[in-house]
C-alpha cells in the first residue's frame, strides 16, 4: 500500500510554549517523512509531545522553528482561503467524541459543512445522497439521526459519525488523535476497520496517535516512538517492536499487558 | 435552547422575579396614559400626607409623589438597562477578545481589566459625573456600564479560554469556519446563558448605582429618577418634617426592582449550572 511519494515531510520541528522563566518544550527538533499510503503510529506516553506534533501537522498550531513541506512545497497557511485548501487536505479526527460536537447544532449541520468545505456546488438531492452513503459506510441510518442532537448520541455512533466526515472528505491526509481510546472495546475494532477501509479505498494517509503499543503495531507500517518531545526511535513498524532499541521502547513494549501472562504490577 | 426556556417557566424563583418586574413596567407604562398629567406640575401644598386624592401625598414642591414615582422607576429602569447594556457588550468583547486570541494580548487585556477592578468604579462615576457638564440621564447611564464591565470581562474571559481549546472548536477551524464564525458559533451559544445572567445582574447594579450618585446630587438633570427623589426628599428635609412617604416608596421601588432581577439571576443560576441544579 505505501508509495513512494512523500506526502508531508517536516523538518526540525520545533514547538516551545510559555515565555522567559516558564518555557515548555513540547516538540524538540522533529523530523519525519510520511509517504502517499501509508499507516504511521506516532507512540508515546501522556506529555510526550504526540498530540502537540499533530496540531503542528493539522496548522492549528504554529511551529516556533522547523519547516512543514506539503507535496514537495512548503505549506502556506498565512490567509483563512489557503488554510481551507490545506484542510480539505488534512483532517483529523479527536480523542473524545463527546467534546467533537457543537451540542447547539443537529448532527447534520456537521456533515453539511463537510460538502460545503469541499466547495462544489451540488442540489439538494445530491447533498443528501452523500450525506446517506456516509451514514450509511459507517453502519448508521441517516434517516434516524440527520436532526438529532449530539447529547442523544452514544460514544461509539459520534465518532463513527467523524469518520463519516472523513469519509466525505476524503482528504489525503487523516489524524486519528487516539479516536478509540473513549469508546469500547467493540466499537473500537470497528473503528478501526473503518480506517483500514478508508485507507484502502483513497490511498490516504494516516497518522495514529496512540499510546497503545499493541494497537501501533496492529495498524501500521511505521513507527515513530517519542518521549519527551524528542522523536526516540523510529522505524517501520515489525522492526522496532521486534528489535527495539531504544531503552524507552523496550519498557514502552515490556508494559503492554499480556493475557496469557502473569501481571507484574509491583 | 427552547428547552432551557422552557425549564426556566417552571423556576419558581424565576417566575416570581419576572413577574414582580413585568407588573412594574405594566404599571409605568399603562399609568401615564391615564393621568396625563406633568409630573413636576405643583397641585398642592407641601408635605401633605397621602390620602385618597395623592395616594402617596406630596413632596416639599407640592407635587403628587406617586406621579412622580411612576416617572422616576421609568428612568431608573431606563437607566439601569443601558448601563447593563453597555457593561455587557463592553465585557462580552473584551473577555472575548483576551480568551479566543490568548497570548501577549491576553495578558495585556487582563492587566487592563484587573486595573480597573481595583480601581474603585463609584470614584469614577462621581468625578466623571462631577466634570460632566449636561447629564441626561443617558450619560448617567453610559458612565455607569463604561465602569462596571470588568468583571462581566474577566468571567466571559475564563470560560472563553476553556472553551477555545474543546475539540469542537477545532473541527470547527479544520472544517473551514472564519474566526468571527467560530466566536459566534462555537464560543458564544456556550457563554449566552451566563452572558445573560451576567446582564441582569448588571441592570441591578446600575439602578442602585443611579440611585447613589442621584442621591448625592450628581445624577442626570432635567428627569425624576428613583434617587433623584430621594435626593429632593433629603435635601428639603423631609425626614425632619416626618414625611416618610417622600423617601420611603422610593427606597422600596428600588429594592423591589433589584431584588426581583435578583430573583431572576438566582433562578437562571439554578438552571444553567448544573452542580447547582443536582
Amino acid at each position: 500500500m505505501k508509495g513512494n511519494n512523500v506526502l508531508i515531510e517536516g523538518k526540525n520541528l520545533t514547538k516551545v510554549f510559555g515565555f522567559g522563566g516558564n518555557k515548555t518544550t513540547a516538540v524538540d527538533n522533529v523530523s519525519f517523512a510520511f509517504h502517499e499510503g501509508e499507516i504511521i503510529s506516532i507512540v508515546g506516553e501522556s506529555g510526550s509531545g504526540k498530540t502537540t506534533l499533530a496540531k503542528l501537522i493539522m496548522g492549528l498550531l504554529k511551529e516556533s522553528a522547523g519547516t512543514i513541506e506539503y507535496m514537495g512545497k512548503p505549506r502556506r497557511l498565512k490567509r483563512h482561503s489557503d488554510r481551507r485548501k490545506y484542510w480539505k487536505h488534512i483532517q483529523a479526527i479527536f480523542q473524545d467524541p463527546f467534546s467533537s460536537f457543537n451540542q447547539f447544532y443537529r448532527v447534520e449541520k456537521l456533515l453539511l459543512d463537510c460538502i460545503k468545505l469541499q466547495g462544489e456546488k451540488l442540489t439538494k438531492e445530491e447533498q443528501l445522497r452523500r450525506m446517506k452513503e456516509a451514514c450509511s459506510f459507517v453502519n448508521l441510518k441517516y434517516e434516524e439521526l440527520h436532526n438529532k442532537y449530539p447529547f442523544e448520541l452514544s460514544g461509539g455512533q459520534m465518532q463513527r459519525l467523524m469518520i463519516a466526515r472523513i469519509f466525505i472528505l476524503h482528504p489525503k491526509l487523516l489524524i486519528a488523535d487516539e479516536p478509540t481510546s473513549m469508546v469500547d472495546a467493540c466499537s473500537r475494532s470497528t473503528i478501526l476497520d473503518m480506517l483500514l477501509k478508508l485507507r484502502e479505498e483513497n490511498n490516504m494517509t494516516i497518522i495514529f496517535i496512540t499510546h497503545d503499543v499493541g494497537l501501533a503495531y496492529y495498524v501500521s507500517d511505521t513507527l515513530y516512538i517519542m518521549e519527551q518531545g524528542k522523536v526516540v526511535e523510529k522505524g517501520p513498524a515489525e522492526e522496532v517492536i521486534l528489535n527495539p532499541k531504544h531503552p524507552y521502547t523496550r519498557q514502552l513494549i515490556s508494559d503492554v499487558p499480556k493475557i496469557h501472562s502473569e501481571w507484574d504490577l509491583a | 435552547m427552547n428547552s432551557s426556556f422552557r425549564i426556566l417557566i417552571k423556576s419558581p424563583k424565576f417566575m416570581f422575579g419576572a413577574c414582580t418586574l413585568l407588573a412594574m413596567i405594566g404599571l409605568v407604562l399603562i399609568y401615564p396614559l391615564f393621568n396625563r398629567s406633568d409630573p413636576l406640575e405643583m397641585i398642592a401644598l407641601a408635605y401633605q400626607p397621602p390620602d385618597a386624592k395623592l395616594l402617596l401625598g406630596s413632596d416639599n414642591f407640592g407635587r403628587d409623589l406617586f406621579l412622580e414615582l411612576i416617572y422616576g422607576i421609568r428612568t431608573s429602569l431606563q437607566v439601569g438597562l443601558i448601563a447593563g447594556v453597555f457593561a455587557t457588550a463592553i465585557g462580552l468583547v473584551i473577555g472575548l477578545t483576551s480568551g479566543y486570541i490568548g497570548g501577549m494580548i491576553d495578558n495585556l487585556l487582563t492587566a487592563v481589566t484587573n486595573i480597573f477592578i481595583v480601581i474603585p468604579s463609584f470614584v469614577i462615576l462621581i468625578l466623571i459625573s462631577v466634570s460632566i457638564d449636561s447629564r441626561s440621564s443617558f450619560v448617567t447611564a453610559v458612565i455607569i456600564g463604561v465602569t462596571s464591565w470588568p468583571w462581566t470581562a474577566r468571567a466571559v474571559r475564563a470560560q472563553t479560554s476553556s472553551l477555545r481549546n474543546r475539540d469542537h472548536v477545532n473541527i470547527a477551524k479544520i472544517s473551514g469556519y472564519s474566526t468571527p464564525r467560530i466566536i459566534v458559533s462555537e464560543i458564544l451559544p456556550y457563554i449566552a446563558s451566563y452572558v445573560v445572567m451576567a446582564f441582569v445582574l448588571q441592570t441591578a447594579s446600575g439602578i442602585l448605582s443611579e440611585a447613589s450618585i442621584s442621591m448625592l446630587g450628581l445624577g442626570p438633570y432635567n428627569t425624576i429618577s428613583l434617587g433623584i427623589i430621594m435626593n429632593w426628599a433629603l435635601v428639603f428635609e423631609a425626614p425632619v418634617a416626618g414625611a416618610w412617604w417622600a423617601f420611603i416608596p422610593a427606597a422600596i421601588s428600588i429594592a423591589m426592582i433589584t431584588f426581583s432581577l435578583y430573583m431572576m439571576n438566582t433562578g437562571m443560576d439554578e438552571i444553567f449550572n448544573p452542580k447547582i441544579r443536582s
